[in-house]
């Protein structure tokens, strides 16, 4: 074979393969719209669950995943951003920083059912708020810190150098110079980041089974203390647990949880490309 | 950078806000090492009678039935190795050709097109895809021959299409890391694109690659969801062979995830079951470890490609 001819073949297997690994997603996204695009009605979204979950709505678990999203966002991004900024403007090359990063890494890589098993430890159990949208919350939470911390460090990061020199320069200490020049030209990053995390926690199963999730529950949640009914969840249980289960309820449930993330997600992506596109230095 | 450390004149409060904010700035860079310290601490008072009171012979036996006190784990460390194995097997390839896909061959247009598609495949939460694996996923695989569509391998296909994520974008920077100048002096002295792919490129980017292997490696291993629709859940060993992946196993996750609803608090199998997030959290500690050392210092910048 020639070289030319191994050129084309080798073109050919790699677009072949991409194909492989991009197909899929598209099928696997148009599947799930199309198999629960026709359960989706107002009803469905708003009505609670009746009749053992096979008919009614699923509203109290979209009602949860809201709120454990937004406890999510309570408790990650002020102490994600802080530490962000300590990494980008404080952080020497010493020791501690070299810590604070590998700890960051190794954040990232703990798997989210070993997250579930230290919600249960420290906040069901040790701290005493039992099955709760706090434990759950703050379970999430931290789970989603690392995603959060290194989008932040690198948009802050991105901010040039010059705009910290002349704002020092002008008499403004280290603080107001981040306060009032670095950080509102890192936002959207900081934004893009945190947008991806709760993309991540709103589709999380693991880190809420022993912490906050609930079976069934026929009320909305009135307190931090209450535990919740969410997405995720009772996906897992409507789709194994609950025998008779009609597959309608089970696709337009996925559906949901996966339009709610998508559209976290695509928000993030969109977010950022816009801030690409029109940043100015 | 030097700092100007003289405050405004007419504001002194916020010398003291400035105090204060920078304090707090450097607890919650510190708070990320104690959160670490914490998962450790709570994993081990909770798991640490694993080791302590089942002997090791027991602890390795090959029984998992915890309702008559057999707590042998080699069933779950088999079928974690299992899916582990046929996910890296099928991620690996696909991922590494796909990132040369993107970044070598792809047209601009289109590499605008895919690239947000790998974020829309990230973005997916692993139990629409368990459930997805569970009602579409198994039935075929069933047609296909094998006994059960609930098989280890069901789970590596579903954990491979987690896993590529993280691959593509970690290979595609260690790709774009390689200095285009050693493109340009390969094809200047006659090869073809493929040979410089093949003989320039990817030996440059070798060591990020590897990077991208092992977080794949680490996101596969710590799946739970999808692994516990789609693995059949049965811990027995299966018999050696490559029939082994088509047969149903029972991950470390899937079991955490599985029993911790049904045991008492405080009792040898609740212990058992920390005991078993103990033995995935030192895996995933280590690889992550052996990960950011082949980086250098630059170990949490890089893991981002592992996050999206």
């Amino acid at each position: 074979m020639s070289r030319q001819q191994t050129q084309r073949l080798a073109v050919i297997l790699i677009t072949a393969v991409a194909v492989l690994v991009f197909v899929p997603v598209i099928l696997v996204i148009s599947y799930v719209i199309l198999s629960g695009i026709g359960t989706i009605n107002w009803e469905f979204l708003t009505a609670m669950p009746r009749n053992g979950m096979t008919e009614g709505g699923i509203m109290p678990a979209i009602v949860g995943t809201l709120v454990l999203t937004m406890g999510t966002a309570i408790v990650s991004m002020p102490v994600s951003i802080l530490a962000a900024i300590y990494l980008a403007e404080y952080a020497k090359d010493n020791k501690l920083t070299r810590t604070i990063r590998m700890a960051i890494v190794n954040l990232a890589g703990i798997p989210s059912i070993v997250y579930g098993l230290f919600g249960l430890g420290a906040f069901v159990l040790a701290a005493g708020f039992g099955t709760s949208i706090l434990a759950g919350a703050l379970t999430l939470g931290i789970m989603t810190m690392p995603v959060v911390i290194s989008t932040a460090e690198e948009a802050i990061t991105a901010v040039p150098q010059q705009f910290r020199t002349v704002s020092q320069s002008l008499g403004a200490t280290k603080w107001q110079t981040i306060r009032h020049q670095v950080l509102p030209h890192a936002l959207p990053g900081i934004l893009t980041g945190m947008i991806l995390g709760l993309s991540r926690a709103a589709g999380e199963t693991a880190p809420i089974l022993f912490t906050v999730a609930a079976f069934y529950v026929p009320t909305l949640p009135n307190s931090i203390f209450d535990q919740t009914m969410a997405l995720p969840y009772h996906l897992y249980v409507i789709s194994t647990q609950v025998p008779g289960m009609p597959l309608s309820i089970q696709y337009g449930t996925a559906l949901v949880l996966l339009l709610i993330t998508l559209t976290l997600t695509l928000l993030a992506t969109g977010v950022r490309t816009s801030v690409r596109r029109r940043r100015d230095w | 950078m030097t700092t100007v450390q003289t405050p405004p004149p007419g504001a002194p409060s916020r010398r003291l806000g400035e105090v204060i904010i920078e304090a707090l700035i450097v607890l919650a860079g510190a708070s990320t090492v104690i959160i670490v310290a914490l998962i450790f601490i709570f994993l081990l008072r909770e798991g640490i009678n694993t080791f302590l009171d089942i002997p090791l012979r027991q602890l390795f036996g090959q029984r998992w039935y915890p309702i008559e006190g057999y707590f042998g784990l080699l069933p779950l460390l088999v079928g974690t190795a299992l899916v582990t194995v046929g996910a890296v097997l099928i991620a690996v390839p696909l991922g590494i050709i796909a990132a040369i896909y993107l970044g070598e061959i792809a047209p601009t247009w289109l590499r605008e097109i895919l690239k947000p598609l790998i974020e829309v495949l990230a973005g997916i939460p692993s139990i629409v895809l368990g459930f997805l694996g569970w009602v579409a996923l198994a039935p075929i695989i069933q047609n296909l021959g094998a006994p059960t569509g609930l098989t280890a391998f069901t789970g590596s296909l579903l954990l491979a299409y987690m896993a590529l994520p993280t691959i593509i974008s970690i290979s595609e920077d260690a790709l774009y890391a390689v200095p285009k100048e050693y493109r340009d002096g390969s094809l200047a002295i006659g090869a073809t694109q493929w040979q410089t792919i093949w003989r320039v490129v990817l030996p440059a980017a070798r060591s990020g690659l590897v990077i991208a292997v092992m977080l794949g490696i680490g996101r596969v291993i710590g799946e739970t969801m999808a692994v516990l629709l789609v693995t059949g859940n049965a811990a027995n060993i299966p018999a050696f062979g490559p029939g082994m992946f088509f047969s149903p196993v029972r991950t470390m996750t899937a079991t955490i995830a599985a029993e911790m609803g049904e045991v008492a608090q405080g009792s040898l199998h609740y212990n058992v079951l920390f005991g078993i997030g103990l033995i995935l959290f030192l895996i995933t500690f280590t690889v992550n470890w052996l990960a950011a050392r082949l980086v250098g210092g630059n170990g949490a910048r890089r893991s981002r490609g592992g996050l999206l």
